[in-house]
C-alpha cells in the first residue's frame, strides 16, 4: 500500500472514527514497519469495537511485531475467547510458543488450526516442522495420559476454584465462613455471574471482561475466565493487598488455561 | 450533598459517569454522566451483577462486598453497596486511577445513608 492510500484511510478515519477503515490503516501501517502509529490506530479501533475478534487479531499482530510476546497472547487469547474459531489466532499463538521455545503449546495451536484449515498446505508444513522440532511422532494405538486435574491449581488448595460456564466444578475447592466445603455451592452461583459480566461488560461497551475483584468481609475475591468458557474464582484473607491477589489470581488464571489446553 | 459528591467523582481523569442506584429494582436516582453513557442501562446492569455477586458471597458465607470492580479490555464498572439500599456506580476507563476512585466510591458510599 502505498503513502496515498495510508493518507486516504487516515482522513476517512479522521472523518468518521466510527469508520472500519482503521483496519486496511492500521495493517499498511504495521507492514512499513510504523509500528508506533500502527498500534495507536488498533488500540483506539479495538476500544470502538471492543467486540470484533479482528481488531484484537491485529492489535495481536502489531504487539507480536513490537516484540511484545505476552500483550500479544493477551491479545490473541481475547480473539479466542470472543471467537474460538479464529484461526489466525491459533496461528499466532503457535508461534510465540514456538518462539517462546514451548513446542509442546505450539504444536496443540497448530493442530487446531490444520482442523479448521485442512486444505491448508503452509499450515500443514508449519506442522510439520514442529512436530520435528518436538520430536514428536504419530505411533499408533498410543493414547496420551489424561491431565491430572489436581495439577491445575496446585499452588491454591481450598482457596480457587474452577467451574465451567454450566457452574459445574472442574478443579479446586474452597470452603465457606465455617470451614464446611463450599464448592457445588460457590459454582452454582459462579455460572450466573459469567453470563451476568459477559452480558454487562457487552452492554456497557467495557470490551470482553478480564476480571471482576470484590472487597469485603473476611476474605477477598478475585474472578477471572482463563477460557471463554470457564470461570476462576480465587479467594484471599483481607489481609492480603488487593494488587497481591490480583497477581496471584493472574498467576492461577494462566495455570488453569494451561490444564484445560492439555484436556482438550 | 451527595450529588456533589458524585460531581467530583466525575473530575478524576477517566471517569465516565458515576450515579446513585435503588438496588431492588436498578433505576437511577440520581447520576452525573458524560455524553453517551446510558444512565439506565449502567443502573439496570450494575445492580444485577451486584446481585449475582452477593450470591456469590452468601454461597461463601460472606457478608455483601463494599466494592465490586468489574474490569473488561476497554473499561471498568464499579459498585459501592450504600445504606437504605442504594448502590453507588462508577463507569470509567481502562486507565483510570483504580485506586482514587474506589477512596471515593466508598466515602460516597458512607454517606449514601
Amino acid at each position: 500500500m502505498i503513502a496515498d492510500d495510508i493518507q486516504a484511510l487516515t482522513t476517512q478515519l479522521a472523518r468518521d472514527p466510527s469508520s472500519l477503515a482503521f483496519l486496511p490503516l492500521a495493517e499498511a501501517l504495521r507492514r512499513r514497519a510504523q509500528l508506533e502509529s500502527a498500534l495507536t490506530v488498533a488500540e483506539q479501533g479495538a476500544a470502538r469495537y471492543p467486540e470484533m475478534a479482528g481488531a484484537y487479531d491485529l492489535l495481536a499482530r502489531i504487539r507480536s511485531d513490537r516484540g511484545e510476546g505476552d500483550l500479544a497472547f493477551d491479545a490473541w487469547t481475547t480473539v479466542l475467547r470472543l471467537d474460538p474459531g479464529h484461526i489466525g489466532a491459533h496461528k499466532g499463538l503457535a508461534f510465540l510458543c514456538y518462539r517462546a521455545g514451548d513446542h509442546s503449546r505450539s504444536l496443540r495451536y497448530l493442530e487446531r488450526a490444520v482442523e479448521l484449515a485442512p486444505e491448508d498446505a503452509v499450515l500443514r508444513s508449519a506442522l510439520d516442522r514442529v512436530r520435528g522440532a518436538t520430536g514428536a511422532r504419530l505411533v499408533p494405538g498410543f493414547t496420551e495420559p489424561a491431565p491430572d486435574p489436581s495439577r491445575a491449581l496446585e499452588p491454591e488448595p481450598g482457596q480457587a476454584l474452577l467451574v465451567d460456564r454450566d457452574g459445574r466444578v472442574l478443579a479446586g475447592g474452597v470452603s465457606d465462613a465455617n470451614g464446611a466445603d463450599a464448592g457445588d455451592a460457590v459454582a452454582a452461583a459462579l455460572a450466573g455471574v459469567t453470563r451476568e459480566a459477559e452480558r454487562a461488560a457487552r452492554l456497557l461497551g467495557l470490551g470482553p471482561w478480564r476480571r471482576i475483584a470484590l472487597e469485603g468481609g473476611p476474605a477477598h475475591l478475585e474472578l477471572r475466565a482463563p477460557t471463554g468458557d470457564s470461570v476462576l474464582l480465587v479467594m484471599r484473607p483481607r489481609e492480603i493487598p488487593a494488587g497481591r491477589l490480583a497477581l496471584l489470581a493472574e498467576r492461577a488464571a494462566s495455570s488453569a488455561r494451561r490444564w484445560l489446553e492439555e484436556l482438550v | 450533598m451527595l450529588v456533589a459528591v458524585l460531581a467530583a467523582l466525575t473530575r478524576i481523569p477517566g471517569v465516565r459517569g458515576v450515579l446513585i442506584v435503588s438496588r431492588d429494582d436498578g433505576l437511577v436516582v440520581a447520576d452525573t454522566l458524560m455524553e453517551g453513557v446510558d444512565g439506565s442501562a449502567v443502573a439496570a446492569l450494575a445492580a444485577s451483577l451486584a446481585g449475582r455477586m452477593r450470591s456469590v458471597t452468601i454461597a461463601l458465607g460472606q457478608p455483601e462486598p463494599v466494592m465490586m470492580h468489574l474490569a473488561g479490555t476497554s473499561g471498568s464498572l464499579f459498585a459501592a453497596p450504600g445504606q437504605s439500599g442504594l448502590l453507588i456506580v462508577a463507569v470509567a476507563a481502562p486507565d483510570v486511577n483504580a485506586g482514587e476512585l474506589r477512596l471515593g466510591l466508598l466515602d460516597a458510599a458512607g454517606r449514601a445513608a
